[in-house]
């Protein structure tokens, strides 16, 4: 501990043991708790506590207080344990009768304070930190401490309850591992004393006609499944077995979800292999017994196994599937598709039922689609879905919900009839159809399934999220569809979707409601992104009104259409303007017309999201080259940074940065110089000419005056990103960097105004009105300043100050310490006042 | 109660209710489809409409080419359109008593009915209703007057003739009931006999019935019927809303507790959420205009029209298209502009808070104000100096067959950059445009209708609960082009009763008590006895006064003065003899205990029979029966007056009097 600290501390205990100091600060008390996590872990010896006798006369003081205050009694707890995790200490402490009177039956455990969930937490926390030796196991154990941790479980605070049962996990995992001399066996298992006690309990508890002590040991031992993989565990599993299995044979237990959480942390545990037939046995018929919303969640867990016996596989798929599966023959004619699953292994009943009632049919369905897009959204799944069926059951969905669909059986129709317009339904089989467009083998349906989707798409009567999700849905198809007619030359059809979409894309574009023209403008950037290389979609998208309507948005009145319109414009410039063969365009697509536009927003658009929106397209086309030559390229970037460096959005000016960064880049590669070191250096061309070249582009484009003023923003990220920029161009500059002596930069003719710059660099944020025009004769246009001040400023040791936080003085532990004193100093104050 | 069902347009309704001793006629809508079967009255000159052909039979007849013209492949009747009454045979309308209107769209065939059928009744309607009402008809009559047709058709409809014609027109039903349209005179006499009444005011009809109209919350001044006695109540739900749009909510508690409710004009278009509508009209609006093209909007020139008003007021700058013109045309435009702002205190909380601020309760004034909106009486005029291009253009009729929409529909036309877009849901948007195609132009069709869709009704009815729900057929069964759309009908227990054009049905309900009032005279006079704890009767002797449907019962009058002169008493002096009272009986016969009772009399050879109803005590020797039943006691026996009498005295013993 520093000196300083140690110096303070006295005062500090004295002042939280003042009963008088009522109500002291918990964040002061939290980080003061951090304090200490760090401290006792850095050094376990006992001198923590012997070099500041304060902290035992601290909790003895605590102790003797007859009404304590909750959170310092909280604290006091806290503290002891952590305290006591390292065993020299936990026996200095005992010798002190400290942690008798704190954790054992007299401490406050036995008092009324014990009704407050604070004080029971601080318990509960301080027996976990302590809980780091056999000593501290035994104490526990011996005392009848662990009883209570039992009871705790059950505690109505759940933070309460929910930190007993972590501590019994962590208890067991300690006594097995520190206490055991052999590996435990199935035949023979001689557990530890306490984990003896523990595992009894779990034993009892599982046996117990009390819902919520089987709960309780559910949770436990789920938990300790999901943290501890090591091969005791499943010696824990041979006793416990036939008490998990008797719950899916007795109906008297209703603990379904929380087995089915145990299991599923049992099967992603590799203590169990393929080969464990009787775990794997218990899976399967949980799966079989349990309801479809109940075993959803394993069977998807199940799924995503790649060690996974393959009945077991086949189990958790038809309890998966089987909801799609009803729904595609409530949809079609008998035998008119093969359905999802081989009717001999599934009984159809439940689900049905499930499915006919207004109550519980759309969050079956929900349900089952959320896990069939957690399933398709694995790269690599381990089983395989019939794609096909899945798509023609998602299909028949979206129709039930838009009353498209004229269903030929009573289940059909009372399907349909709870499905019409129930948007969350509409919302989930969309995600899915997203996902399943990655899968290959659905081809076939592609015309129908667009049938659906320009449905949804054109419908007045689609809700603006709902929407949302079928542009993206078709994105995604549209992508799919792409790819498959460039395999089999199907271009009509293509070309015949294409123009559909932009024909509601138009309308979408001009919808009175915010969020439709927002999710149509997000569409239309999608759609460029990945298709623009395609001849066909360039000419439908150019032959429609989509353009035009989409510059319009410009000028929409809601911030985040005129973004989303701005990032719009910027992919249609790569068609348009940007394209190697431009088509031909009426007069309002100019190219000019557009940037003005753009750098019209950039300055005067009183809304951030359209000017960051803006910098990041400018950005995006000077990386993609498409601001023309050198030359236009600065000119372009100067008339930005001149825009953006005094925009209010510090967004805004980071992404002037960026664009700075990406122009310097460029302009070093254009020269000729390879921003790589290592790379061969073309002959002809001399490094310094180009240096000089560089340089004084740079200068022309008034990049130093912003990159220095952003070295002094108020906002970090900016200087930080600046400072990076700074010591590139250094790099670039000085390839062998050595500084400038200061002494001698003082004598050139540049050197007073560097050395101005440096000293207002070192007042960083506080530099009062940086003078981006120059100050004390700083020019930052002039490239012999700006050479020597990329040598001279030391930017390592600027860029490490612009890394630390900005409360590094106030985050101090002697920080902290003094504002507990000044605190209780004021309290005193105040009562001096009174008197 | 009987209803005669008068028409079969589940939003025009016309049904007559026998609702105790009176007669009353629930709404008078007008079916105006028939129009459709016409060709468009042209208020400038069309050389395309007036140069169709004659339409030949097969067989090269011609002599129905003067009243029947092709036209794109449909043919056309050529006269001035004619509409369908509702039916006038099935009962005497001049027996109606009342006719209560329940919005204005609702009251179109009023003239018919109160000018041609003898009616001396009263009409209920509300002020608004009855404002609007009127300017609907005068549109109404002035599009058609202005265009005088010399001739007019009716060989056609000959049955025999009407069978050889092509469809539609060979389909068109009830065309003996097609009438031209009535005139302004009989407007205004129609409308005289109206009352205005206010809502939840309780209107007394002959001491019978009472009648009250509720806020429906579908047009300014809507209403939906209580009609109730004292222990009856029938409700008439026509043409409701529960969308926030600007009319007064819907009053739905009233509804409660109802024996019958009779359900009519729930939307017509039950799969367009009129949200998303009205989102389709403002996109494809902007979407034409942008693009340089015209919108032409027909509408009537009250109801709808002032909440897309409301929109468009919010939507056209953020749509950029605050510099495009927006026209209002209709012979009575102004007025329904500005009748909307007056009627205050039958808006929604929101435009009457608006009121009192003191600001317009609609936007579309200051649309007006800033030139943005501009009204005019009709295309001639002032009009045509104003009229600016790509503009937006609101007028009338929506069925495309008359009013200024005919000269834009072929100004219009052969463009494709115009739009015609169709808001109103009374007509088949194919059928209104079959005159004019080939088209360029394009159409859109955005129905907006906010009356209740079904999911609202199932609502409705769980939440009122009535015993009983009539209802036009067209509601218990899906749409005939959606058959699979189960959930587009009424679902409620027990099933609706459902009713067709020209059914009468009797109501499901029986009436079976009457208020009568006692005098408090009479009632002082009654001395009640307890026949069992709780219970008390008393025998009443007086007389039932009734008058104007109310009863009272009267103290009878004093025993006639023995007649002091011989002069012949008047009929109409006559008042009912008053007879001695006989006391009545209660109570029940214990079969033994009157076994005992007979036997310790004498009867020793007595046998006891159970019958189904209850017993039979046989007194063999005397040959006598007992018949012992529930509500009556008979003995029966030959000729023993004296053994009679004693049995009836046994019998009494065991019976309470008074």
């Amino acid at each position: 501990m520093p000196s300083e600290c140690s110096l303070l501390l006295p005062r500090v205990c004295a002042a939280l043991a003042d009963p008088r100091q009522s109500g002291s600060d918990d964040t002061c008390l939290e980080k003061l708790l951090d304090w200490f996590r760090v401290l006792t872990r850095l050094d376990p010896t006992v001198s923590l506590l012997q070099d500041n006798p304060c902290l035992t006369d601290f909790i003895a003081a605590v102790l003797a207080l007859p009404e304590p205050s909750l959170s310092i009694l909280s604290f006091t707890l806290r503290l002891a344990g952590m305290l006591a995790a390292s065993e020299h200490r936990f026996q200095h402490l005992q010798q002190e009768q400290l942690l008798v009177r704190l954790f054992g039956r007299e401490g406050p455990l036995n008092s009324a304070l014990w009704e407050d969930a604070s004080v029971r937490s601080g318990w509960v926390a301080g027996v976990h930190s302590m809980m780091q030796h056999q000593p501290a196991l035994h104490f526990l154990c011996n005392g009848g401490g662990i009883d209570v941790v039992f009871a705790l479980q059950g505690d109505p605070s759940l933070f309460v309850a929910s930190a007993a049962s972590q501590l019994l996990v962590h208890m067991l995992t300690l006594s097995v591992e520190s206490e055991t001399t052999k590996p435990l066996s199935t035949v023979d298992c001689d557990w530890p004393a306490c984990a003896q006690m523990i595992i009894k309990h779990i034993e009892d508890s599982l046996q117990s006609s009390s819902a919520s002590h089987v709960e309780h040991s559910l949770k436990l031992l789920t938990n300790l499944f999901g943290s501890c993989c090591t091969p005791w565990t499943k010696v824990l599993w041979f006793s416990i077995a036939k008490h998990l299995e008797s719950f899916l044979t007795e109906e008297t237990v209703q603990a379904q979800h929380k087995l089915a959480n145990l299991l599923l942390k049992m099967a992603w545990s590799p203590v169990f292999s393929e080969a464990d037939s009787r775990f794997w046995a218990l899976v399967t018929s949980a799966l079989e017994c349990f309801t479809p919303v109940q075993a959803g969640p394993l069977a998807v867990g199940v799924l995503r196994l790649y060690k996974c016996p393959q009945d077991v596989r086949m189990q958790a798929l038809t309890v998966l599937l089987q909801p799609m599966d009803c729904i595609l023959r409530a949809a079609s004619q008998p035998l008119e598709y093969a359905g999802l699953l081989d009717e001999s292994v599934s009984d159809p009943t439940t689900v049905e039922s499930l499915l006919s009632s207004k109550s519980s049919c759309a969050g079956l369905l929900c349900q089952t689609l959320a896990h069939l897009e957690q399933l398709l959204s694995l790269i690599h799944l381990p089983v395989d879905l019939p794609y096909v069926s899945l798509l023609r059951s998602l299909m028949a969905i979206l129709q039930f919900c838009n009353g498209s669909l004229s269903p030929a059986s009573p289940l059909g129709n009372t399907i349909s009839r709870i499905l019409i317009n129930c948007f969350r339904v509409q919302k989930s089989a969309l995600d899915v159809l997203a996902a399943l467009s990655e899968r290959k083998g659905c081809d076939a349906l592609i015309e129908n399934l667009f049938d659906i989707l320009l449905a949804y798409l054109e419908s007045p009567n689609t809700s603006p999220t709902v929407l949302k999700k079928a542009f993206q849905a078709t994105s995604k198809w549209l992508v799919c569809l792409q790819e498959l007619s460039c395999s089999n030359s199907q271009w009509q059809q293509t070309v015949k979707i294409l123009e559909a979409v932009f024909l509601v894309l138009q309308k979408r574009l001009c919808s009175p409601c915010w969020e439709v023209r927002d999710s149509s403008l997000e569409f239309l950037t999608v759609l460029i992104k990945y298709l623009r290389d395609q001849d066909e979609f360039r000419q439908c998208l150019l032959s429609s009104e989509v353009p035009r309507l989409t510059e319009d948005l410009l000028e929409d009145p809601e911030s985040y259409v005129r973004a989303s319109a701005v990032t719009a414009v910027g992919h249609l410039a790569f068609i348009t303007y940007f394209s190697p063969e431009p088509p031909v365009m009426g007069n309002q697509y100019n190219k000019e017309n557009t940037i003005a536009k753009l750098q019209e927003i950039l300055s005067t658009d009183s809304e951030g999201f359209p000017r960051r929106a803006v910098i990041s397209i400018f950005t995006k086309w000077l990386r993609q080259g498409c601001t023309g030559q050198l030359e236009d390229t600065e000119q372009f970037v100067s008339r930005v940074i001149q825009i953006v460096e005094n925009d209010l959005d510090w967004e805004v000016r980071l992404g002037g940065l960026e664009l700075v960064q990406v122009f310097c880049n460029q302009t070093v590669c254009q020269l000729g110089l390879p921003k790589c070191p290592y790379a061969p250096v073309p002959s002809a061309v001399t490094s310094s000419g180009h240096q000089n070249q560089s340089l004084q582009i740079f200068c022309r484009a008034k990049l130093f005056g912003f990159l220095f003023h952003s070295l002094c923003d108020c906002d970090k990220p900016l200087g930080q990103r600046a400072c990076d920029i700074l010591i590139g161009l250094r790099s670039h500059f000085y390839p062998t960097s050595t500084l400038k002596a200061s002494q001698a930069v003082e004598e050139s003719p540049a050197g007073h105004s560097v050395a101005w710059l440096q000293r207002t660099l070192r007042q960083g944020a506080l530099a009062q009105n940086f003078p981006i025009d120059g100050g004390d004769g700083m020019d930052f246009q002039d490239p012999e300043s700006m050479m020597l001040a990329l040598g001279t400023i030391d930017f390592e040791d600027l860029h490490s100050e612009l890394n630390r936080c900005s409360d590094h003085v106030e985050k101090s532990p002697q920080s902290l310490l003094q504002d507990i004193i000044a605190t209780v100093g004021t309290t005193e104050e105040n009562e001096a006042d009174c008197y | 109660f009987f209803q005669y069902c008068l028409s079969g347009h589940p939003t025009l309704p016309c049904n007559v209710l026998k609702f105790k001793s009176t007669t009353i006629m629930l709404d008078c809508g007008l079916d105006m489809t028939s129009t459709l079967n016409f060709l468009p009255l042209p208020l400038v000159q069309s050389p395309r409409l007036s140069k169709l052909p004659g339409w030949v039979l097969k067989d090269g007849s011609t002599f129905l080419d003067k009243e029947l013209k092709e036209c794109s492949g449909h043919v056309f009747v050529d006269s001035v359109p004619e509409f369908c009454l509702p039916e006038t045979e099935l009962l005497d309308l001049s027996t109606v008593d009342v006719i209560l209107i329940s919005n204005y769209h609702c009251m179109m065939a009023l003239p018919y009915i109160t000018e041609y059928t003898g009616f001396t009744g009263t009409v209920y309607a509300t002020e608004p209703t009855v404002q609007i009402g009127r300017l609907l008809m005068e549109e109404l009559v002035n599009s058609i007057e202005r265009v005088p047709k010399a001739q007019s058709a009716s060989m056609w409809k000959n049955k025999e003739v009407q069978r050889l014609l092509p469809a539609p027109l060979k389909d068109a039903v009830e065309v003996s009931m097609w009438r031209k349209c009535y005139t302004m005179p009989e407007v205004n006499a129609a409308l005289s006999k109206i009352q205005l009444v206010g809502y939840s005011q309780k209107i007394e009809l002959f001491g019978a019935v009472q009648v009250t109209p509720l806020s429906s919350g579908y047009a300014l001044g809507s209403s939906n019927w209580i009609i109730q006695s004292h222990y009856e109540k029938v409700s008439y739900v026509s043409g409701s809303s529960l969308l926030t749009t600007h009319p007064q909510p819907m009053d739905q508690a009233s509804l409660k507790n109802s024996d019958v409710l009779i359900l009519t004009g729930l939307t017509q278009i039950p799969t367009a959420n009129p949200d998303g509508m009205v989102g389709e009209f403002c996109s494809n609006l902007a979407m034409t205009v942008r693009n340089g093209g015209n919108v032409l909007v027909p509408c009537y020139p009250s109801g709808v029209i002032y909440d897309l008003l409301e929109c468009l007021y919010q939507y056209i700058d953020s749509a950029g298209l605050s510099t495009v013109p927006f026209y209002f045309i209709s012979p009575v435009a102004n007025s329904s502009l500005e009748f909307s702002q007056i009627f205050a205190e039958w808006l929604c909380h929101n435009k009457q808070t608006k009121v009192y601020l003191p600001e317009p309760p609609f936007p579309h004034a200051e649309l007006i104000q800033t030139n943005k909106l501009k009204h005019y009486p009709s295309i001639h005029g002032d009009f045509s100096n104003d009229f600016k291009q790509p503009c937006v253009v609101f007028t009338g009729h929506p069925s495309l067959r008359f009013g200024d929409v005919v000269h834009f529909m072929e100004l219009w036309g052969k463009s494709s950059l115009n739009t015609v877009i169709f808001t109103e849901p009374d007509f088949s948007y194919l059928d209104a445009l079959a005159p004019y195609q080939p088209l360029a132009m394009k159409c859109v069709y955005c129905p907006i209708d906010t009356r209740l869709n079904f999911i609202q009704v199932s609502k409705l009815l769980k939440e009122v609960q009535p015993l009983h729900v009539v209802c036009p057929e067209q509601y218990t069964q899906p749409p005939p082009t959606q058959s699979h759309r189960t959930d587009l009908m009424i679902d409620c227990q027990p099933p609706p009763m459902s009713y067709r054009r020209a059914e009468v049905l009797t109501l499901p309900y029986k009436r079976r008590y009457e208020k009568i009032e006692i005098m408090p005279e009479l009632a002082d006079s009654l001395v009640p006895l307890e026949i069992k704890p709780g219970i008390s009767l008393a025998t009443v002797s007086a007389v039932l006064h009734t008058k104007d449907n109310k009863h009272v019962l009267q103290l009878p009058p004093k025993p006639p003065q023995p007649p002091t002169s011989k002069k012949r008493k008047r009929v109409s002096d006559d008042v009912p003899e008053c007879k001695p009272l006989k006391s009545l009986l209660s109570g029940s016969i214990p079969v033994d205990q009157f076994v005992q009772t007979l036997e310790k009399h004498g009867f020793s050879d007595v046998k006891v029979e159970d019958t189904a109803k209850g017993h039979i005590v046989l007194l063999q020797e005397a040959e006598t029966l007992i018949q012992i039943e529930e509500d009556s006691t008979h003995i029966i026996c030959d000729n023993d007056e004296p053994l009679r009498v004693k049995l009836r005295d046994l019998v009494l013993k065991f019976l309470q009097k008074f």
